[in-house]
């Protein structure tokens, strides 16, 4: 009897994808090294032209920029997440946890477009904040919140919290109140408890979510395309604007090559600087 | 128990802190609602009057009715295809060693870091090479490599946690691998299948940066739409739409929860 039933007709579907999934990437190398033939969707020659163009301070700035926005996106979305985490998984009350659930769950469902124009009528100069701050007299005039960093950050944070929240929720749930009994039974505070053993053991779900929270942001466009409005370039809002302005197809391959290599190496350098950290939490 | 004092302010400062953040996620949707309802076209709060007529632009403009019909049909079909494709492989990568196993996976599970918009190019440009149409089966094969490794992870834990012995007993009596597949695998692991395709369905759905490269006037799904709406348009159509959005979602959430425990599904749940 065959010792592995199915094997060829399980395998050979995600086989096809994988090969389209691998011609669609291809697709985009074999762009980037082609020389730009403005007016047509057709290439040119064979041209090394577009990376050299990514080396001009505009798109210099841009890659700086995006890590930068995603690096302050993971922090203070692992800031307001963990609470809210721990909250969501330690309560003794029903009720609470769904809400909680719930609550942080919903947005996650939404989609980009949803929560960013939400965002869009939070921040303009007629927006909520704005009236809410000049009504209670902490402000005289408008203060720019739309077309600026902060309030793409803002968003952004709204954006990744869900996917955060499950993450560390997850971490959470999945360590021994037995080690915090035996710390409370030989009298450590429960600031003390936390630091020693809630946090390190927590440790691996702070680095998926940390990791996940970076490459959405980093992929993420319509936030930084509407609220920024132009005035905060990203490598996707770039992106697109060459592609489908410009039609400059080769170099918005290029630069979406880049954007892959970045946010891998981003990746796998926390993954590198997280493991001790999880070795120690794993020894515990 | 007796806390102490500083045990007790910290459990509050806690609370305090956990409701603020609360109010932090809550924000944007109850701001939305409130303008939602306001009848002039030019946002202000609060509100001078008040009105339904968003709602009824936002049900009456076509490109809203097309794009969420469009979003259902790619949806549906990109689900399915990758519940198929997706638990099939899950099934072979848990049970067998074979040739380019670990390669494969690592292919299909890509997508989870690759982002969207190099995904979405390089399906445009791979179609205008091919001299592909931009129709819908573009946008599904977007979407079936954008949700398969959802799928994949949740077929895969529901292998993990699924008693071999009882496909043993049924080989010990005789049946054959298909009948075991069909009477014995698959209506276990239906529960985590269902819930993979459920997952992938609402990502597919909501999926924007992709499918605004690889959609085109005639396959825009909503989200498209909404976008393309929140470029030409300031009025509050949009915040009656995300209203109608918000409400469906949470009330669908709200109902998975109660029927299958969310935080089983999310893996959340205290041990």
């Amino acid at each position: 009897m065959n010792k592995r039933p199915f094997l060829g007709w399980f395998v050979s579907p995600a086989g096809l994808v994988a090969v389209g999934l691998i011609a669609a990437l291809l697709a985009v190398f074999q762009y980037s090294v082609r020389a730009y033939v403005p007016g047509s969707l057709d290439v040119g020659d064979f041209t090394l032209q577009n990376f050299a163009a990514m080396l001009r301070p505009l798109y210099a700035f841009a890659f700086g920029n995006t890590v930068l926005l995603c690096f302050e996106t993971a922090v203070f979305t692992l800031l307001l997440a963990y609470p809210l985490a721990y909250a969501l998984v330690r309560t003794n009350s029903s009720a609470l946890r769904s809400f909680i659930l719930i609550v942080s769950v919903t947005p996650l469902f939404l989609g980009e477009v949803v929560r960013t124009y939400s965002w869009m009528i939070v921040l303009g100069n007629n927006g909520f904040l704005n009236t809410l701050l000049i009504k209670l007299g902490l402000l005289e005039r408008p203060v720019q919140m739309m077309f600026t960093a902060g309030g793409v950050v803002a968003a952004l944070v709204h954006v990744t919290m869900p996917i955060m929240v499950i993450m560390l929720a997850a971490a959470l749930s999945h360590i021994d109140r037995n080690y915090e009994k035996a710390a409370e039974s030989l009298g450590a505070g429960p600031v003390r408890i936390f630091f020693t053993i809630t946090l390190p053991l927590s440790m691996p779900g702070i680095v998926a979510g940390f990791s996940t929270a970076f490459a959405w942001t980093f992929s993420a466009f319509a936030t930084p395309q509407l609220i920024g409005g132009g005035r905060v370039s990203t490598v996707s809002t770039l992106i697109y604007q060459l592609g489908f302005s410009s039609f400059n197809f080769p170099f918005a391959a290029s630069l979406s090559l880049i954007g892959l290599a970045l946010s891998l190496a981003v990746i796998a350098l926390l993954k590198k600087a997280a493991s001790p950290l999880e070795r120690m939490a794993g020894s515990t | 128990m007796k806390r102490s004092p500083a045990a007790t302010t910290l459990r509050w400062l806690g609370r305090v802190l956990v409701a603020l953040i609360l109010l932090f996620v809550l924000l944007p949707g109850v701001v939305v609602a409130i303008s939602a309802f306001n009848d002039r076209a030019i946002l202000a709060f609060p509100p001078q009057a008040w009105s339904l007529r968003w709602f009824w632009r936002a049900f009456s403009y076509t490109d809203f009715g097309k794009g969420f019909w469009n979003g259902l049909t790619v949806t549906v079909w990109a689900s399915s295809i990758a519940l198929m494709v997706g638990s099939a492989f899950a099934y072979a990568i848990h049970r067998y060693k074979f040739a380019l196993r670990d390669l494969l996976e690592g292919i299909l599970l890509s997508p989870l870091i690759i982002p969207h918009y190099t995904i979405g190019l390089g399906v445009l440009i791979l179609a205008s090479q091919t001299n592909t149409a931009r129709g819908f089966p573009l946008v599904i094969f977007a979407h079936v490599v954008m949700v398969l490794p959802f799928v994949m992870r949740s077929a895969y834990i529901s292998l993990q946690n699924l008693d071999t012995r009882l496909e043993l007993a049924a080989s010990s009596l005789g049946a054959t691998p298909l009948r075991i597949l069909f009477t014995v695998t698959i209506p276990l692991l239906l529960p985590g299948l269902l819930s993979g395709w459920l997952f992938a369905a609402i990502l597919s759905f909501n999926e924007f940066t992709a499918t605004l490269f690889v959609s085109s006037q005639a396959t825009q799904t909503l989200p498209v739409a909404m976008y393309n709406y929140v470029r030409e348009f300031a009025d509050p159509t949009l915040a009656a739409l995300s209203v109608i959005y918000i409400v469906v979602t949470a009330a669908l959430l709200t109902i998975a929860n109660s029927v299958l425990g969310l935080g089983k599904i999310l893996n959340v749940d205290a041990h």
